[in-house]
């Protein structure tokens, strides 16, 4: 089953055993645009100027201004829970950072679950983005799915 | 590339260094505002997150929370220091501020966020109220990278409540380095100025990974040398393989290499030229103290420095975000 996007109020929630090693999430497409990068970096208070000022990004070497750190993290959280539905708690964030995302360009997300703990009913999924320069992040998202549905 | 020379700074400056290793950078800062509703709102509207636990609280109680909950990625922005302080810092000098000097003085102008690695160990509701603090966890020797000659600094970052309980940590990796000269630093720029938009790098050649050697790449991006044993008679054993040499056993465990050992032999590679290596290249076979040899590059030495016997350390080139290897600079010998 497929979390249902278009009706917030009510979206699957995925469990545990419906979840297995090598299932493949789809793609995420995030249109990288100047004010989505001002917006984030803004609402996550990063008001350093390679984010915002595209003079002082390229006065610091940088072609245009590009995302933060901290959006990055916030958008592979969205992709990964926005798959696994709204009872799943996000246990680990883990990425590495590659090429910037620059505005104009467009970052693609993909994903993949690489293990599962019966223990504990946590979930890896191995993330990644990619924008037209390469892997923008790279990343492991640990989440605990639910045993069952909750009513 | 710089490298060659820079390798050989004073060992005072590598002391000095090394002194921040496990020193508190930042102490126990509380955020500026505890958890609440519209700046957790300003987020996922901004990140264009729809999950309605972080905004409707009957939403949420039907997944078994107790209300609204904090998007879990969100924590490093409840303690983030605000506008008024970016744009002017107070006065006053902290653990930071001493390092970034030191990092200064070494050439090391530039920053760029490498890593961030959070583990949660409980959500964040509104009304509770976070702290950071910060510390050094280490600081790597001097290193090339496809930005340019470098350290990275690894930080741990640990989130506390308003109880002092531990809610969440952040490994949080930034790479300090030398701008390039020519073309500004930008995490994919290429040694010569290209038109855009540019190629990527070239990246170094991907390994032939099978169900027998994945075990040795994993590891290594985790920054673990492991070697292959016999699960039967415990014989090592490095290229990986499916079966014992010695006993034809087919099982087998691995155990972690301690990263010391000596060159065997080795080679320096002058041509043909590949784009994703700098040469000349040290192209070296390491024999480990455990027993096993493996092929390897040498770093932070002269080629001509190189000597059979050498004494050497492991470190880690973290290529590319796919591609993590071992390889090997001199190990420290006594201050002259």
């Amino acid at each position: 089953m497929s979390p249902v996007r278009d009706t917030p109020a009510v979206p699957a929630t995925r469990t545990y055993a419906e979840v297995a090693v090598g299932d493949v999430l789809p793609d995420l497409t995030i249109p990288v645009t100047r004010t989505l990068i001002v917006a984030t970096a803004l609402a996550s208070r990063d008001y350093q100027d390679v984010h915002h000022d595209p003079e002082l990004a390229r006065e610091r070497g940088s072609k245009d201004i590009f995302m933060n750190i901290l959006t990055s993290n916030g958008l592979v959280d969205r992709y990964v829970t926005g798959w696994a539905g709204p009872a799943a708690v996000v246990r680990a964030v883990r990425i590495r950072l590659g090429a910037p995302n620059h505005p104009g360009d467009t970052m693609v997300l993909t994903g993949t679950v690489t293990a599962k703990s019966d223990a504990d009913r946590h979930v890896d999924i191995a993330v990644k983005g990619t924008n037209s320069l390469g892997a923008h992040v790279t990343g492991t998202v640990t989440v605990r799915l639910p045993g069952e549905v909750t009513p | 590339m710089t490298g060659r020379e820079d390798t050989r700074q004073d060992t005072g400056y590598e002391e000095r260094l090394r002194a921040f290793t496990g020193r508190e950078l930042r102490p126990l800062t509380p955020a500026q505002d505890p958890v609440n509703q519209p700046m957790i709102r300003h987020w996922t509207e901004a990140m264009g997150d729809t999950n309605p636990v972080y905004t409707d609280a009957g939403a949420a109680r039907a997944t078994g929370r107790g209300g609204v909950v904090a998007p879990a990625s969100m924590i490093q922005a409840w303690t983030m220091r605000g506008y008024a302080a970016t744009v002017s810092p107070p006065a006053g000098r902290d653990g930071f501020d001493e390092l970034v000097d030191l990092l200064d003085e070494g050439g090391y102008t530039s920053v760029v966020a490498t890593d961030s690695e959070f583990t949660f160990l409980r959500e964040l509701e509104p009304g509770d109220h976070v702290a950071v603090r910060e510390s050094v966890e280490s600081i790597s020797a001097e290193k090339r990278t496809g930005l340019g000659t470098g350290r990275f600094v690894t930080t741990l970052k640990t989130y506390t409540d308003q109880h002092g309980e531990t809610v969440a940590t952040q490994r949080w990796r930034t790479l300090r380095f030398r701008p390039a000269p020519a073309p500004a630093p930008e995490p994919v720029a290429e040694p010569e100025p290209v038109e855009e938009p540019s190629p990527p790098p070239a990246l170094r050649p991907r390994p032939a990974i099978n169900r027998d050697n994945a075990f040795f790449f994993e590891g290594a991006k985790q920054h673990l040398l492991l070697i292959q044993r016999c699960a039967a008679c415990s014989t090592l054993r490095h290229p990986p393989g499916p079966c014992c040499p010695e006993c034809n056993s087919l099982e087998w465990d691995t155990v972690e290499a301690s990263g010391r050992g000596h060159v065997y032999s080795y080679v320096v590679n002058h041509h043909p030229r590949h784009p994703a290596f700098d040469f000349p290249l040290v192209v070296a076979v390491v024999e480990l103290a455990e027993g096993t040899r493996l092929i390897t590059n040498l770093t932070g030495v002269a080629p001509d420095d190189v000597a059979i016997g050498m004494p050497v350390v492991l470190d880690w080139l973290d290529a590319d975000p796919d591609l993590t290897l071992p390889v090997f600079r001199p190990a420290p010998t006594e201050a002259p």
